[in-house]
């Protein structure tokens, strides 16, 4: 593991995982600067610096998990630059509205739960 | 962001911004506010006495679960002296309800207590897969609608049971408020506020977590590890509520009040006496015997039509006149059995819920 990488483990609950292929939990390895408007890199534009780096926080992770695990049905998850009204998160197990949401600076190994409450009672 | 300590016991770190207060509060305090509010709201409205049979309408998802692990709680912690049972409708359908119902029968070993299923085919003869593949997918919420809370009158009878309780929480109710108010329905948003109903004929219910956020209910889960089972139904969900719910979430990100807030509105509609007496009389089926506001109950009435292969013409009143001056019901359809109310036949003003 090298220092310009983040890896985490993001788990998928209360049917959110139905649209991540209907696994649960993985573990996503990330760049620990990213692009400032959180936009995923591609392979080929890899040479193109982008104009400003920040740390990956939790709204690039977001932007990330939707270019390269989501499955089904993009709607669901995300609404404009954060998750679908209705989708709990968490980081390492506290609520993220107490951690400054989607601007939370990502450390190796954090632990990101996505619940979906819009399912069935 | 530095760690907030708990604004409840100052002590832990808090893990979660309470969406009805914004408190930040830590794991512990969480369970314990959590369970002490739904212990509040049943006191207040003296929901239940001591050796009340109570039947928990279960469906294995997240609120049905949390509640019968809290009722439990509840009931060890404040000696209410309940007899809990699990009630589950099974409407079969392949793929939902069959995975859904093995979570009910795992809480059955995990909080111990007896459960019964009930099934749509056994009452109705008739398994929402069977319903769907005869009449599609665009009036079949109606009939599962309707059939359910039949089913779970009946199932709670069986049980001998004074009443239910189901897993509503305050974001399904300012939903329903929301659409009875967009459908100018006045008769359904006066009672679908009420915590407890209960018609005529009708077994009690009531609704525990009538001021519980999901987001809270989900959290408890979440936090408490409760096995819960999340899958949206494989016929279409209620595209109505679904977009009463989408702008519902909207405003609880703009402002976490308005759930509460709207429950409040609901509740502060008056309903004149004019328009009250407006609304039908309830009587029995003649048919089956379960309270109906016309001669056949809408179960019966649905039945019928799927019996005659007519089911698409008998979604309304005029409609179901239409097929009967065009051919009268034969004998031999397949019927719900008699509904034995469980009851005294004593009147109680208010009617079921929506």
């Amino acid at each position: 593991m090298s220092s310009d990488t983040l890896t985490l483990k993001v788990e998928f609950g209360g049917g959110l995982e139905l649209l991540f292929s209907n696994k649960r939990i993985r573990d996503v390895t990330i760049p620990a600067f990213v692009p400032g408007d959180s936009s995923v890199p591609s392979p080929e534009s890899e040479s193109i610096q982008p104009t400003s780096l920040k740390q990956a926080d939790v709204t690039f992770l977001l932007h990330y998990l939707r270019e390269k695990h989501l499955t089904d049905r993009p709607e669901l998850f995300m609404e404009k630059d954060t998750v679908r009204p209705g989708i709990l998160v968490l980081i390492n197990d506290t609520d993220w509205e107490l951690e400054g949401e989607g601007d939370y600076v990502l450390k190796d190994k954090d632990e990101i739960v996505l619940i979906s409450t819009l399912h069935g009672g | 962001m530095a760690p907030a300590s708990c604004a409840l016991c100052q002590n832990a770190k808090a893990i979660l911004k309470r969406p009805k207060t914004g408190q930040q509060i830590c794991k512990e305090c969480f369970f314990y506010v959590f369970e002490t509010e739904v212990h509040h709201t049943i006191l207040e409205a003296q929901l239940f006495k001591p050796g009340d049979k109570v039947a928990i309408g279960a469906s294995g998802g997240k609120d049905s679960t949390v509640l019968a692990y809290v009722m439990k709680t509840l009931n060890d912690r404040y000696k209410y002296g309940l007899e809990l049972f699990l009630l589950s409708i099974d409407e079969g359908i392949t793929g939902y309800r069959d995975d859904s119902l093995e979570t009910v029968k795992r809480n059955q070993q995990q909080y111990d207590m007896p459960l019964k299923i009930l099934s749509y085919d056994e009452l109705y003869g008739w398994t929402m897969d069977a319903i769907v593949s005869r009449i599609g997918k665009k009036n079949n919420c109606t009939f599962c609608g309707v059939f359910r809370r039949q089913a779970l009158d009946r199932g709670a009878s069986t049980l001998n049971v004074d009443h239910i309780v189901t897993g509503h929480n305050a974001d399904d109710i300012a939903e329903t408020v929301l659409m009875n108010i967009m459908r100018g329905d006045i008769a359904r948003l006066g009672r679908c506020t009420v915590i407890c109903t209960q018609g005529e004929d009708t077994i009690k219910r009531s609704k525990p977590f009538k001021y519980a956020y999901e987001k809270e209910i989900v959290m408890y889960a979440y936090f408490k590890k409760l096995d819960y089972f999340s899958t949206e139904c494989i016929y279409s969900p209620d595209a109505y509520r679904g977009h009463a719910r989408a702008f519902l979430k909207d405003l609880e990100a703009a402002r976490p009040s308005a759930i509460i807030d709207i429950i409040h509105s609901g509740e502060a509609f008056e309903v004149k006496e004019e328009i009250k007496a407006t609304q039908k009389a309830q009587q029995t089926c003649m048919r089956c015997g379960y309270m109906s506001s016309n001669e056949l109950c809408k179960a019966c009435t649905l039945l019928e039509g799927l019996e005659r292969g007519m089911a698409n013409s008998v979604i309304t009143d005029r409609a179901r006149r239409k097929m009967d001056e065009l051919r009268p019901a034969p004998d031999i359809l397949r019927t719900i059995p008699q509904y034995r109310s469980p009851l005294p036949a004593v009147s109680v003003e208010v009617a079921p819920q929506s």
